[in-house]
């Protein structure tokens, strides 16, 4: 599939600022879904609101941009009503683990097969940079002027401790493990779950002294840590941190039977 | 009783659940909260035996928005709650004016602010189901004041969404949904679906102009839709800058209930030439309804929809009659409205009678204060 075949061409220029990681995470998945030979005619894709959940009107496809934090919820609606469709949520850190929280554990505990992929840039990019759930500890944004004082949730643990059936985190400087791990997540039957921490030089990095784009991805390399060597390593490895680390990698793969299954959906189709 | 048909007694509640299968529903997502929650509990027994879905969400605002999901799916779609669970849902119905959703929402309403009398009736959510949620939106409400209209209206709700591809809503309350009553089910139920883009179909949904009603692009049939609350364009361009076409966006989304509020409004009439006219609807009716039928000094208009509101049933009335006592249980929600209509139609004495606490208002309270408008 050409990227264009997978992008709509007509909806450019997109709303993203040079440098921002959702282009990267696009390609990946781009690749991801064109190498396993999805159909997009039955791929539905869903979002809330915020910058990453912009992406699905730019996909080829039947996509539904929603409402802030629920669009886990209008995905397991969807998903119940047309089980032989493929759903794919894009949505970032405020609009998943914030005000979409409840909606977020409780989805890898219903477990409806769906791929939810959360581009985590640390801060509320669209409206113009204030600390996030994911902001680390004395970070400056926009509402944290003198460093953020609270401390940040680390998305992937709460998807494995919630019950996610796949878990993963990379960056966006781990492309090629990205798109092997969105491959993975697409394949697997039930709640899949891939966090990408992203870069927003616009409104994270520019009030953290690292404007350039390229000195964000430096920070993530220097930051990550696959997650195997530090299972029982240090308490703060939540912490996005250039003190602290990124742990990146595989958290779980495991195969709950998903929920449509367990209630016969499928059997009866809706 | 026609061969096929049923005769039960039942619920309002359950009646709700027998219409909302017999209208051909597919998903329910619930959240247990009183006095709505017998509704839950049918369809959870009964919606998978007849190969739907019911899903019990974490919250309402899950609950609402799974329902919107599903009816992109192209199922007809529910939710049933009261107060609290309502005010939840208020964003995401907006979402669903906005984006065209059909769907349906069971209010069965409880005294409220805040948590209030969860088992006790009132009808103080009648305003927040046309403006609960931010900006202009329109949306289609029915009262019933009946086990059966509970069947009937439910029947109707879904029609209503599914032909003008907006959320309809049922304003119950605690009264009617757990009163008991003969509720008779037809052996055919009359129910129809949405006009879908790229299917040809010679029913009369399908004779809407697709200038009021645009068809409906389902999920996973090659339409590949844009849905969005945001400003957007007939080919679901997203242009929120753009003026021109929030505007008419905006406008048709409006005009396409309130241009149809002849087809959508139902009321009955008592007494149509009686000099003193109650307006009232659902059980707050219940108490006018029995003054009405015993005393011909007595009309009653009982609105059975409320949403959008029925302006030609009141003016006709207003036209007729001398005064006008309008009844609710709250402090004034449709007072105000049909005031205005009423004194437009050339009514000169419009009063209210509004009763909170749980309890209808009795014909004996109607009569009181009729005695005072110096009607009897």
């Amino acid at each position: 599939m050409d990227l264009f075949e997978f992008y709509r061409k007509d909806r450019w220029p997109h709303v993203f600022c040079p440098g921002c990681g959702n282009g990267t995470v696009m390609n990946c998945f781009y690749r991801a879904f064109s190498e396993l030979e999805l159909s997009l005619e039955n791929t539905a894709f869903i979002s809330g609101i915020g910058c990453s959940s912009r992406i699905p009107i730019y996909i080829n496809s039947d996509a539904m941009h929603t409402i802030h934090g629920r669009a886990l919820a209008f995905a397991t609606g969807l998903k119940l009503s047309r089980p032989e469709m493929k759903i794919v949520v894009f949505t970032g850190d405020g609009d998943l683990g914030a005000i979409g929280g409840n909606h977020f554990i409780n989805g890898c505990r219903r477990n409806v097969d769906m791929t939810v992929i959360c581009i985590n840039n640390n801060i509320y990019g669209m409206t113009g940079g204030q600390a996030s759930i994911t902001t680390p500890h004395d970070f400056r944004s926009t509402t944290t002027p003198d460093g953020n004082k609270e401390y940040p949730f680390d998305l992937a643990e709460i998807a494995v401790a919630a019950g996610a059936n796949y878990v993963a985190r990379w960056t966006t400087r781990h492309v090629h493990e990205l798109t092997k791990t969105m491959k993975s997540a697409l394949q697997k039957k039930g709640f899949s779950f891939v966090e990408v921490v992203s870069q927003c030089p616009t409104n994270f990095g520019r009030r953290n002294k690292m404007t350039d784009p390229t000195a964000m991805l430096d920070w993530f390399k220097a930051s990550s840590v696959r997650r195997d060597k530090t299972r029982s390593a240090a308490v703060d490895h939540v912490d996005l941190n250039l003190a602290g680390q990124v742990t990146i990698g595989e958290f779980v793969n495991r195969d709950r039977a998903c929920y449509e299954e367990l209630i016969g959906v499928g059997k009866h189709g809706v | 009783m026609s061969d096929g048909a049923r005769e039960l007694f039942v619920q309002g509640n359950e009646a709700c659940v027998e219409a909302s299968l017999a209208s051909g529903l597919r998903f329910f997502a619930g959240y247990p909260i009183t006095p709505s929650t017998e509704i839950a509990e049918g369809i959870a027994a009964r919606l998978p035996k007849a190969g739907g879905v019911f899903l019990q969400m974490e919250d309402e605002i899950a609950c609402i928005s799974a329902v919107i999901g599903a009816s992109w799916g192209g199922v007809k779609s529910m939710t049933a709650t009261s107060g609290p669970g309502f005010s939840l849902m208020q964003e995401a119905i907006g979402y669903a004016a906005m984006s065209e959703t059909p769907i349906v929402i069971v209010n069965v309403m409880r005294g409220g602010p805040s948590t209030g009398q969860p088992t006790r009736a009132a009808q103080g959510d009648v305003m927040q189901t046309k403006y609960g949620s931010h900006g202009d939106y329109q949306v289609i409400a029915f009262a019933p004041a009946s086990v059966q209209e509970m069947f009937d209206l439910t029947v109707d709700a879904f029609n209503y969404a599914e032909k003008y591809r907006v959320p309809a809503f049922l304003l119950s309350d605690a009264e009617i949904g757990h009163m008991r009553g003969l509720l008779m089910i037809p052996e055919k139920v009359n129910t129809f679906t949405r006009k879908e883009r790229g299917v040809k179909r010679d029913d009369w949904v399908y004779q809407i102009p697709d200038s009021l009603v645009k068809p409906f692009p389902t999920f996973g049939r090659g339409n590949k839709a844009i849905v969005t609350g945001m400003t957007h364009t007939d080919a679901d361009r997203i242009e929120p800058e753009d003026p021109k076409v929030h505007t008419e966006l905006v406008t048709r989304l409006n005009e396409k209930i309130t241009r149809s509020r002849k087809d959508i409004n139902k009321y009955e009439v008592v007494n149509p030439d009686a000099k003193t006219v109650i307006v009232s609807y659902g059980s707050s009716a219940l108490g006018a309804f029995e003054l009405a039928s015993k005393d011909p000094r007595i009309g009653l208009l009982r609105l059975k929809s409320l949403w959008p509101l029925p302006e030609e049933p009141v003016l006709e009335a207003a036209g007729k009659c001398e005064r006008m006592l309008i009844a609710e249980m709250n402090f004034g929600q449709l007072y105000w409205p049909l005031k205005r209509v009423a004194l437009e139609g050339g009514c000169k004495q419009v009063e209210f009678l509004g009763k909170i606490g749980g309890d209808p208002p009795t014909p004996s309270e109607f009569k009181e204060k009729l005695g005072k408008m110096g009607a009897i």
